[in-house]
């Protein structure tokens, strides 16, 4: 596997133009090759979690000089929600897009997101970070947009303007860190900021990438464009931006910078902590008055990401007991891969419906189970799991994060964090009984459950809910924690440099 | 150092322009500012007062490139940032003119049917 | 009278003819140029993106002289688009070739000897291939949003006419 590192960039890449070159032989084609490249992204992401820590230096350049690309816990654990995410959302995309004209374009710009974000994170170059969320970005605001109506266009230039306004913010900070340092490198990035300390430069710089992948990863005081871009795309394209690339473009790249580039410091703890609580409880706050399915989700993500972010915050903490801190961001990668589960399930549930019934609006449904079962117990679990009901796997995530903020002793976000748990459940119980039950409008009397193309990847989303949840007190969870010791253990980041 | 503050006010200039305005045209040269503003910075970085340009030409020794020439690297940052630039600005262009055919204006305050 | 000397007098197409002429000139030296920025980027400033651009800034020069028609009879939208996929295909590939030398983007050519035209392995072939990319990327996107940019014009100027009468 080794070897290959780099084809986890290079295959959706070159299938995305291979892809619009073949579709103008035969339209039916896109459909394979798009299955055809997730499903094998999906199986090498696999065993890319069974591969010890390395490095991989691409044509040969040996580091500092040219591109590196590195592998530890981190990046398996982010290829694998990805890979396995896009894979399902292509299988779901593949009935769902047939109401949308051009497939073939949509499911290159789909390679071309899920390259991007590979891209982001197998990559050990800051610059080449740069380049590959710029890839994902642009075809993420081009998706947003597919549906060229009035709403999706307006959310995708709304999207676009915050979104180039971040992508100049990051590229600041890069040329500031090149500035002092004379490197691009991350591992070297590091050894330099060692010596260098944190000085305001280096202040600055942070200043700038908290704005500019805060806004990627929509924080609070820039969540602005999430809940126009969210619910605008195709409800596929919905699952992986709000299950996977707020992920991969936000939280990972400042994981990534803080913890294994600036190192724990107690201040960028306090603020990122801070935006994540705001991020909770005002996003929280909106999503209960949404009338619109998927609006209300979008908000409900930025929520959600605000205790993986909380989560995230405590373990850069340097001054509190290290367990703690370790079990903080255990609890919020942790909490990473079940938003990353559940919100796409719902994401997709969303989208079943609307094939189904044509609307979006939670007041013009109701009664849905009696006629789509399967979508709505998928549906169901998913927000059981997502409001933190035990023994599903939000649950758990949550209770790890509270646990933790408790101990550390910070009296004020751990309540916060219980009681917008609390607010999530109203939320959704409010959703449950608006959807699915209740009396059955007249025009849905002839709806019929969505295709299996739709339902098998609900199912699959929701049996890892469930199973995730019910056997969390009995997994052995090395993938995580390897992901976490990555994180904490910035030597051995530093020591990628001279091949370790 | 008087340059490196005229790139960082040719920034605020572009993000005036991008939140005064209201035209979606003039927004878009606003973002195409501020782009230009961060690959002027780049150069800056790479800069060398009296250097010559950092390619190896015949019956030049590597020493004296070393001395003499600027810093590549920059440089080669600036081209791809450009690159993705263009294509940012592509987009949004074929976006402005959707836009337009859809709500026959290019006033962002009279465009408003998502809720804010 | 052959068939360009009849596109040049057609005053009912493009500009006059002296632009049309001094474009049938000019055009010429911009692609040779286009071309030699491309094929000698791994030894002067340039390279493929710049080479590209000067290209493409030729099919925009032919459509702004002669019409619409001149230049897609030239490049049409589906050979642009053909061009454009298979240009950065090729870029893929040979960085998957790469894998011959055992590391991705590997330079297994040969690197002969230095400031000579055939030299530096296979960066030539990578600037080639952007150069091809570029060239009918920028020519699809220019046509795409004068030809679209047009009709959408016409098309709200109708909307504002019927709705004035």
């Amino acid at each position: 596997m080794q070897t290959y590192y780099p084809l986890f960039t290079a295959i959706p890449l070159a299938a995305a133009f291979l892809n619009l070159l073949l579709s103008k032989i035969s339209m039916k084609v896109s459909d394979y090759i798009a299955f055809l490249v997730t499903g094998i992204l999906a199986v090498m992401a696999v065993r890319m979690l069974f591969e010890a820590p390395f490095i991989y230096a691409v044509g040969n350049w040996r580091p500092p000089l040219g591109i590196l690309l590195v592998s530890d816990g981190l990046s398996s654990l982010m290829l694998v929600i990805i890979n396995v995410i896009g894979l399902l959302a292509v299988i779901f995309s593949m009935k769902y897009m047939t109401t949308y004209t051009a497939k073939p374009k949509y499911y290159s710009l789909f390679m071309l997101m899920i390259a991007g974000m590979n891209g982001v994170v197998i990559t050990g170059d800051m610059f080449n970070l740069y380049v590959f969320l710029e890839i994902a970005s642009i075809a993420s605001y081009a998706l947003v947009g597919f549906g060229t109506g009035k709403r999706e266009l307006e959310a995708s230039f709304k999207y676009l303007v915050l979104g180039g306004v971040a992508s100049t913010a990051i590229l600041f900070g890069i040329a500031f860190l090149y500035s002092i340092t004379g490197t691009l490198n991350m591992p070297d990035l590091a050894q330099q900021l060692e010596t260098i300390g944190m000085t305001r430069t280096v202040g600055f710089v942070v200043a700038l990438f908290i704005m500019g992948f805060g806004l990627k990863a929509s924080a609070v005081p820039f969540h602005a464009w999430l809940p126009d871009a969210h619910p605008s795309a195709p409800a596929p394209i919905s699952a992986m931006l709000s299950g996977v690339l707020i992920k991969a473009l936000g939280i990972y790249t400042i994981m990534r910078i803080m913890f294994n580039i600036i190192g724990q410091n107690e201040l960028i703890s306090a603020i990122i902590m801070f935006l994540g609580a705001l991020s909770m409880v005002v996003g929280v706050l909106l999503a209960v008055g949404q009338s619109d399915f998927k609006r209300m989700l979008a908000y409900h993500s930025i929520s959600q990401m605000g205790y993986v972010t909380i989560g995230v915050g405590l373990g850069l903490n340097p001054k509190i007991d290290p367990a703690v801190a370790a079990l903080g961001l255990f609890g919020g990668l942790f909490h990473l891969v079940n938003h990353a589960v559940f919100k796409s399930c719902l994401f997709l549930c969303s989208g079943a419906f609307e094939y189904r019934t044509g609307t979006r609006e939670k007041h013009e449904m109701g009664g849905l189970v009696r006629k789509m079962p399967v979508t709505s117990t998928t549906c169901s679990i998913a927000s059981l799991s997502i409001s933190g009901v035990p023994p599903f796997n939000g649950f758990w995530s949550k209770l790890i994060i509270i646990l933790a903020l408790i101990k550390a002793g910070y009296w004020i976000y751990g309540p916060i964090a219980v009681l917008v748990a609390f607010i999530t459940l109203i939320s959704f119980i409010r959703l449950q009984t608006g959807v699915m039950f209740g009396k059955l409008p007249e025009k849905f009397s002839g709806v019929k459950e969505a295709p299996f193309a739709m339902t098998l990847p609900l199912i699959l989303l929701a049996i890892l809910c469930l199973g995730i949840g019910i056997a969390y007190p009995w997994i052995d969870y090395g993938l995580l924690q390897a992901a976490r010791d990555a994180l904490l253990d910035k030597m051995a980041y530093m020591n990628y440099l001279i091949g370790g | 150092m008087i340059l490196y503050f005229l790139s960082m006010v040719l920034l605020v200039m572009g993000l005036y322009c991008l939140v005064a305005k209201k035209n979606i045209v003039k927004k878009i040269i606003g973002i195409v500012i501020i782009e230009y503003s961060v690959n002027l910075f780049l150069v800056l970085v790479g800069y060398r007062s009296g250097g010559i340009a950092p390619i190896l030409v015949k019956g030049m020794q590597a020493e004296e490139l070393v001395q003499k020439g600027v810093d590549p690297l920059p440089q080669a940052l600036v081209l791809t940032s450009i690159v993705i630039g263009l294509g940012t600005m592509a987009l949004m262009v074929a976006l402005c003119l959707r836009m337009y055919e859809k709500f026959k204006t290019f006033d962002m305050s009279k465009i408003n049917t998502l809720k804010g | 009278m052959d068939r360009l000397e009849q596109e040049i007098r057609d005053t009912s197409k493009g500009m006059t003819p002296i632009v049309k002429t001094i474009t049938r000139f000019a055009i010429g030296i911009i692609v040779i140029f286009g071309a030699y920025i491309i094929l000698y980027g791994h030894l002067t400033p340039g390279g493929g993106f710049a080479g590209g651009v000067i290209l493409a800034s030729s099919y925009v020069l032919l459509t702004l002289a002669f019409g619409k028609d001149m230049a897609l009879s030239k490049m049409g939208n589906t050979a642009a688009s053909i061009l454009d996929n298979s240009g950065a295909l090729a870029f893929v590939v040979i960085g998957l070739l790469g894998f011959t030398g055992g590391y991705f983007f590997y330079n297994f050519l040969p690197k002969g000897e230095q400031f000579q035209l055939f030299s530096a392995g296979f960066i030539p072939l990578l600037n080639i291939a952007i150069g091809v990319k570029v060239t009918a990327s920028l020519f699809a996107i220019f046509m795409a949003l004068s030809i679209f940019g047009r009709f959408i014009y016409q098309a709200a100027e109708g909307e504002e006419r019927e709705s004035e009468e």
